[in-house]
């Protein structure tokens, strides 16, 4: 005689309803309930817990979309120093990572867009520090950028690409000839932390963004040790449709709700 | 007469001459600058699918301010809508379209290109630090790559040229080259003049061009 376990309609967030069958007669019903996995935070002081000195810091963002700007600010709060950053931009003194360089906080900048619409304003500390040695600066194609992280992520080491050979961003990299092409050799990226902002988030750490939000945090988020979401809300597990979740919570190790900036815009599942 | 009396192509202009370029149903990656008129300029009833390298396809026009979401931006980061049947996905998705071959054409500024389709476009001689963002991933991996510059700098100088002294975004990768007195298409051959501006003729063009120009038939007038 066997016994199984067979799950019924009516599951509920967080709740699976079950039945315990010997052969083909119900011989229990019953709910189930597991919230073990819970990586909200309370603060985002506590997010950036043992982000040390020296770092290496991945921070996600587009324009503005998808951009962990309170994180970014609590690490500015926290003056950790010598990071080496991976964000597409440089921002300015007084947007995106720019404020963590022009607060000295960085040794090492990873990006594709250095420069923005103002090469001067705003950016009299990055030049400082520039030409004073104290910033170095390695730009990347945004795609190898973003490759380098998926790598770094899923495990591979490093990866040829067409995309770079013959340009200065490919001086003293390997070149080789795979199918008639020349590519250049380029390594994974990986970070202590990684920063990212998506929608909602569930008690588990799967995450959904909204409209553009995705850019580089779903690949950032994967290739970190420690991911760092803040989102405007955390739900109960089951409460997000599993078909829409962009980043899995295996890839998410905190969860901090943020101010939601946007309220009038969330929509999710639907044209509009 | 020399060029500088020549009437020239306004960028409005040039948008207009590339977007008649484009083909029905063609995926369009459109870089940041001169190429974001493009899609101003599409014809209706034509459906192309401008991709936006931060993870769209489907860019719609600027919205109206009450539709305004600062989630939804393109790759200049300004802001955008999403038209029916649009998508929204990741960099790795993003970067995989135009890597691996999938879109049609990209549409990209640029600052020299060379007689054998070498482009540089993301930074200037002598500059200190400059911006690829995904120009070198479109560069290479685009199934075309259309580019559109004046055909001179402000200072005269001549941006078609037989080898690039910029700092290089891609080895013989542009396929045409739309400027404000030409259309020239890059051929295993050399450079071959397509289309003129009204008022301008091959010997014009050849005299501010300095590669060779092919001219295998009599090249047609840009908006005749």
């Amino acid at each position: 005689m066997s016994t199984t376990i067979v799950v019924l309609p009516g599951r509920r967030s967080d709740t699976v309803r079950f039945a315990l069958r010997e052969s083909t007669r119900r011989v229990h019903v019953g709910t189930y309930t597991a919230a073990v996995i819970d990586k909200r935070v309370a603060s985002l002081a506590a997010a950036l817990d043992g982000l040390a000195d020296g770092a290496t810091v991945m921070v996600g963002g587009f324009g503005g979309s998808g951009y962990p700007a309170e994180l970014v600010s609590a690490l500015r709060e926290r003056g950790t120093r010598d990071l080496t950053l991976v964000a597409n931009n440089a921002g300015t003194a007084a947007t995106g990572v720019g404020v963590l360089i022009a607060n000295r906080q960085v040794r090492k900048l990873i990006c594709s867009f250095p420069l923005g619409r103002h090469v001067r304003e705003g950016m009299e500390t990055f030049w400082d520090l520039y030409h004073a040695g104290a910033l170095q600066v390695e730009i990347l194609p945004q795609g190898t950028l973003v490759e380098r992280i998926r790598a770094g992520g899923a495990g591979i080491p490093a990866f040829y690409t067409p995309t770079g050979p013959g340009t200065m961003l490919a001086r003293d990299k390997e070149i080789r000839t795979i199918g008639g092409r020349a590519c250049v050799l380029e390594t994974a990226i990986v970070a202590e932390f990684a920063l990212v902002r998506a929608a909602i988030a569930d008690r588990t750490g799967n995450l959904v963004y909204r409209r553009a939000q995705r850019n580089f945090n779903t690949a950032m988020a994967t290739a970190a040790r420690t991911t760092v979401a803040e989102v405007y809300e955390v739900v109960a597990a089951g409460a997000l449709d599993p078909e829409v979740i962009a980043t899995p919570g295996i890839f998410v190790d905190r969860v901090v709700v943020v101010a939601d900036d946007r309220p009038s815009r969330r929509v999710y599942g639907q044209a509009g | 007469m020399s060029g500088a009396e020549r009437p020239t192509l306004s960028r409005a202009q040039i948008a207009a001459c590339v977007a008649a370029s484009l083909q029905d149903g063609w995926y369009v990656n459109v870089g940041i600058g001169m190429p974001t008129l493009v899609p101003n300029h599409l014809p209706p009833a034509v459906e192309i699918v401008i991709h936006s390298e931060n993870g769209i396809l489907g860019v719609g026009p600027t919205p109206a301010p009450e539709m305004a979401d600062p989630d939804l931006v393109n790759a200049g980061r300004e802001l955008v809508t999403l038209l029916p049947g649009a998508s929204l996905f990741s960099h790795l998705e993003s970067f995989a379209m135009i890597r691996g071959g999938h879109l049609d054409v990209a549409i990209l500024g640029g600052y020299q290109v060379s007689e054998g389709g070498d482009l540089a476009n993301w930074t200037v001689k002598g500059a200190e630090l400059g911006n690829p963002g995904g120009a070198m991933d479109l560069a290479v991996g685009a199934k075309r790559v259309f580019v559109m510059m004046e055909h001179v700098t402000r200072d005269g100088a001549l941006k078609i040229v037989r080898a690039c002294d910029y700092p290089l975004t891609g080895i013989a990768c542009v396929t045409t080259i739309f400027t404000d007195v030409a259309v020239i298409d890059v051929t295993p051959a050399g450079l071959v003049l397509r289309e003129v501006a009204p008022g301008w003729d091959p010997a014009a063009v050849q005299a501010i061009t300095e590669p060779r120009l092919l001219v295998p038939a009599p090249p047609r007038t840009i908006g005749g």
